[in-house]
C-alpha cells in the first residue's frame, strides 16, 4: 500500500499574537491570569500610594475628598477582584491540571471564556474615571449609600464589573471542580491530591455557593437604582441591612477564597524547600474542607456593630474558624521542623506569609469578641487586620508561587538576588504599612476618612506612607526582574527546586498537552517517588513491615 | 531501579470515562449555583415577609386562579414531556425526542407569553413598593431563565431534526434536561410563596 506523507498539524502556525488571542490551553491562560492580575495589581497599587500620600500630612486638600472616596472604593475592589481573586484563579490554572496529571482543563473553551471576562469587566470598572466619576462606595457599597440618590454612573458600571468578573468565577470553579474530579492521572487518587489542589477544590465549592448570592444583591441594587426598586432604601420601605446580609454572605466565604489557594501554594513550597513531606496531610485537608464549611456560617461578624444580628452565634463560630486556621499553621512550622531549610526567594516569603498571616489572625480572634469589636469597629484596626491576612497572607504567597511556579511558566528562572532584595524591601514595607494602623485603630482614627486634624495620628500616617512607597519600590525592583529575566535565554532546568509534584515531571515550559510519559502516582509526591525508587515499599509480602518515617 | 520505574504513556492517562459525563458534571454544578442565586432572592423576599405586619401588603393580594395556576400546570406538563424526550433518546427513538422536545419548547413558550399578559394585568409594577419589586424581580428573573431554557430546547431540538444524537450521544439533551427541571422546580417554589404561603 502506498504511504502518504500527510502533513503535521503542528507545521500550521499562526502569528504569536493570534495564538495568544485564541488559546485554550490552560497554560497560556493560566499565564495571561497572571500577567492581568500584575496589571491590576499595579493600578490598584497606584490607587493606594494616592490614598496614603493624601494622609501623609493632617488636613491635606491634596486630592478632593470626592476623588479619595473613589480612590479607596476602586483599590478595594481591583486588588480583590481584579488582582488576588483572578490571580490565584491563574495559578490554579496553570498549575493544577499539572498536577493532577491531565492534559488541559475540562472544559477548554469556557475557560478561555472565564478569563476574557476578567479585562473586559476590568475596563468596564475603570470607565467610570471617564464618566463622571468611579464608585465610591466603598468596595462593600453599603446601602443607603451605594443607592441612586448619593451615587452616580460609576456605581451602576461597578455592579455591572462584578456581575460579569462573577461570571468568570463562576464558570471558571466549574471548570475546575469538573477536571479535578474527572482528568486526574491513574493513581491520583482524592487523598493522593497536592494540598493545592485540594484548596483549590474547596475554594471552586465556595463560589459556586457564594458568588451567585452576591450576583443576586448585586441584581437588586440594579434595580433599586435604575427601575425604582425598594429593596435597600429605607426611605422606599426597603431595608439596608439586608444588603449587608447578601454581601457578607457572599463576602464572607470570599475572604477564605482569597486565602484558601494562598494556603495551598505555602503547602507546596514549604515541603519542598524543607526537604520533608507536608506534615499531617489528611489534617490539612480536614482543616481546609471545614474552613470551607465554617465558611459559611460567620458572615455576620463584619455587622456586629449593627446590633442586627445574633451576637452569640456568629461570635462563637467566628471563635470555632481559627481552629482549622490554628491547626495549618501547626502542620507548616511542623513541616520546618528539624526540615534542610533552602530559603530561597519563593521559601522567604513563604515564612514572611507565615509572620504575616499569624498577625493578622490574630488580630481576626480579638475581633471576633464582640465588646472588643464595637470599639474597634471601623476604625484603622480593620483596615490592619484585613491587610494583613490579604497582603502579608493572600498576597506573600502569590509571590512564593510567582518565583516558585516561573521557571516553569516561561522556561526562565528568576534573579535569586534580587528576589532576595524584593523579598526584604516588601516584608519591611508590609510591617511598616500596615503594624502602624493597628496603633491608628486603637487610637480611634475611623477608616474612609480623606483628612484628620494633626494629632498623635500623624507620625503614624507618616510611617505607614513610607512603608507603602517601600512596597512600590519593591514591585517595580520585582516587575525588572521578570523583564529581564524575561529577556534572557531559557534557562530553567525541567526540575529546578527538586519537587514532588507533576508539573516539574515534564519539561519547562511544559509542550503542548503537558505530558509525553506520565510517572506513576503512588502517593502525594509522586516525582519525589519516580526520583527516589529506593523508598518504595515492597507491594507483597515485605508491606507488613511499617516504616517508620512515612506519615501516612 | 529507575529503569524499571513503571510509567504510563499519555495516550493512556486522564479522561476517565466512568461516573458522570463530564459536561453533564458541569451542568450540576452551574444549576447548583444557579440555586444559589434565586436563593439570595428568596432570602429577601423571606426577610421582608418576616418583618411585616400585613403580608402581602394591602393592595398586592395576587390572585392564583385562573391564569397562574394554569401557567403552572403548564409548566409542570412541559418538565413531563422533557422527561420524555430524554427517555426516548435513552431508547434511541429519534422521532419520539424531537416531538416530545417540540412539544416541550412551544409550553415552555406559552408559559413566557402567559406571565407577560398576566404582568400587564398587574395592578402595580416593580416601583410600587417592595412587594412589588419583590414580585417581579423573582418573577422576572425566573422567566429570563425560561427562556434560557428554551433557547436551549430550541438548540437541541434543531439539532435533533439534523439527526444528532443517538442512544449513546445525547450528553446535551441530559444537560438541557436538568435545566429545565430547575426551572420548573424554582416555579414551584415561587408559586407557593407568592401565591399560597402568606
Amino acid at each position: 500500500m502506498a504511504t502518504t506523507v500527510l502533513p503535521r498539524a503542528t507545521t500550521y502556525s499562526r502569528s504569536r499574537a493570534y495564538e495568544w488571542l485564541t488559546t485554550t490551553d490552560h497554560k497560556k491562560i493560566g499565564i495571561m491570569y497572571v500577567a492581568s492580575s500584575y496589571f491590576f495589581m499595579c493600578l490598584g497599587g497606584l490607587l493606594a500610594l494616592g490614598i496614603r500620600t493624601q494622609l501623609a500630612v493632617p488636613n491635606d486638600t491634596l486630592i478632593p475628598n470626592a476623588l479619595y472616596n473613589q480612590l479607596f472604593t476602586m483599590h478595594g475592589t481591583t486588588m480583590i477582584f481584579f488582582f488576588v481573586m483572578p490571580m490565584l484563579a491563574g495559578f490554579a490554572n496553570y498549575a493544577m491540571p499539572l498536577m493532577i496529571g491531565a492534559a488541559d482543563m475540562a472544559f477548554p473553551r469556557i475557560n478561555a471564556l472565564s478569563f476574557w471576562i476578567i479585562p473586559v469587566s476590568g475596563l468596564l470598572l475603570f470607565s467610570g474615571f471617564a464618566f463622571g466619576g468611579a464608585a465610591s462606595a466603598g468596595w462593600t457599597s453599603y446601602s443607603p449609600l451605594a443607592e441612586a440618590k448619593y451615587s452616580g454612573i460609576g456605581q451602576d458600571l461597578w455592579i455591572l464589573a462584578l456581575l460579569l468578573n462573577g461570571m468568570s468565577s463562576i464558570l471558571g470553579a466549574i471548570n475546575m471542580l469538573v477536571t479535578i474530579f474527572k482528568l486526574r492521572a491513574p493513581g491520583m487518587t482524592m487523598l493522593r491530591l497536592p494540598i493545592f489542589v485540594w484548596t483549590v477544590l474547596v475554594t471552586a465549592v465556595l463560589l459556586v455557593f457564594a458568588v451567585p448570592v452576591l450576583a443576586s444583591g448585586l441584581v437588586m441594587l440594579f434595580i433599586d437604582r435604575n427601575y425604582g426598586g425598594s429593596f435597600f432604601d429605607p426611605a422606599a420601605g426597603g431595608d439596608a441591612i439586608l444588603w449587608q446580609n447578601v454581601f457578607w454572605f457572599f463576602g464572607h466565604p470570599e475572604v477564605y477564597i482569597m486565602i484558601l489557594p494562598a494556603f495551598g501554594i505555602i503547602s507546596e513550597v514549604l515541603p519542598v524547600f524543607s526537604r520533608k513531606p507536608l506534615f499531617g496531610y489528611k489534617a490539612f485537608v480536614l482543616a481546609t474542607v471545614s474552613i470551607g464549611v465554617l465558611g459559611f456560617g460567620v458572615w455576620a461578624h463584619h455587622m456586629f456593630a449593627t446590633g442586627a444580628v445574633y451576637l452569640p452565634f456568629f461570635s462563637a463560630a467566628t471563635f470555632l474558624i481559627s481552629v482549622p486556621t490554628g491547626v495549618k499553621m501547626f502542620n507548616w512550622v511542623a513541616t520546618m521542623w528539624r526540615g534542610k531549610l533552602r530559603f530561597t526567594t519563593s521559601m522567604l516569603f513563604a515564612v514572611g506569609f507565615l509572620i504575616s498571616f499569624l498577625i493578622g489572625g490574630l488580630d481576626g480572634a480579638f475581633a471576633a469578641s464582640t465588646p472588643v469589636d464595637f470599639d474597634i469597629t471601623d476604625t484603622y484596626w480593620v483596615v490592619s487586620h484585613l491587610h494583613y491576612v490579604l497582603f502579608g497572607g493572600s498576597a506573600m504567597a502569590i509571590m512564593a508561587g510567582t518565583y516558585y511556579w516561573f521557571p516553569k511558566m516561561v522556561g526562565r528562572m528568576l534573579d535569586e538576588r534580587l528576589g532576595k532584595v524584593h523579598f526584604t524591601l516588601m516584608f519591611v514595607g508590609l510591617q511598616l504599612t500596615f503594624f502602624p494602623m493597628h496603633l491608628l485603630g486603637l487610637a480611634g482614627m475611623p477608616r474612609r476618612i480623606a483628612e484628620y486634624a494633626p494629632t498623635v495620628w500623624q507620625p503614624l500616617n507618616v510611617v505607614a506612607t513610607i512603608g507603602a512607597f517601600t512596597i512600590a519600590a519593591s514591585m517595580l525592583q520585582f516587575l525588572w526582574n521578570m523583564f529581564t529575566a524575561l529577556r534572557r535565554p531559557a534557562d530553567a532546568p525541567d526540575d529546578p527546586w527538586d519537587a514532588n509534584t507533576l508539573e516539574w515531571a515534564t519539561s519547562s515550559p511544559p509542550p503542548p498537552y503537558n505530558f509525553e510519559r506520565l510517572p506513576e502516582v503512588r502517593s502525594e509526591r509522586p516525582l519525589f517517588d519516580l526520583k527516589h525508587p529506593e523508598l518504595r515499599k515492597p507491594a507483597t509480602a515485605a508491606a507488613v513491615v511499617v516504616s517508620p518515617g512515612s506519615g501516612h | 531501579m529507575a529503569a524499571t520505574t513503571p510509567q504510563v504513556t499519555a495516550a493512556a492517562h486522564g479522561h476517565a470515562q466512568k461516573g458522570m459525563d463530564t459536561a453533564l458534571m458541569g451542568m450540576m454544578l452551574f444549576i447548583a449555583s444557579e440555586i444559589m442565586f434565586f436563593a439570595g432572592l428568596f432570602g429577601a423576599y423571606f426577610t421582608f415577609r418576616g418583618q411585616a405586619q400585613v403580608w402581602p401588603p394591602q393592595g398586592f393580594e395576587v390572585d392564583p386562579f385562573p391564569l397562574p395556576a394554569i401557567l403552572t400546570v403548564i409548566l409542570v406538563a412541559s418538565s413531563f414531556t422533557m422527561q420524555y424526550a430524554t427517555i426516548a433518546i435513552r431508547r434511541g427513538d429519534r422521532t419520539a425526542m424531537n416531538r416530545a422536545l417540540a412539544v416541550t419548547l412551544l409550553l415552555g413558550l406559552i408559559f413566557l407569553a402567559g406571565q407577560l399578559y398576566d404582568y400587564s394585568n398587574l395592578p402595580f409594577s416593580i416601583r410600587s413598593g417592595v412587594y412589588g419589586s419583590l414580585f417581579f424581580t423573582m418573577t422576572g428573573f425566573h422567566g429570563a431563565h425560561v427562556l434560557g431554557g428554551a433557547i436551549g430546547i430550541f438548540v437541541v431540538l434543531s439539532r435533533g431534526v439534523s439527526g444528532q444524537f443517538s442512544k449513546e450521544h445525547h450528553v446535551a439533551v441530559e444537560a438541557v434536561h436538568w435545566y429545565w427541571h430547575f426551572v420548573d422546580v424554582v416555579w414551584i417554589a415561587l408559586f407557593f410563596t407568592l401565591y399560597f404561603l402568606r
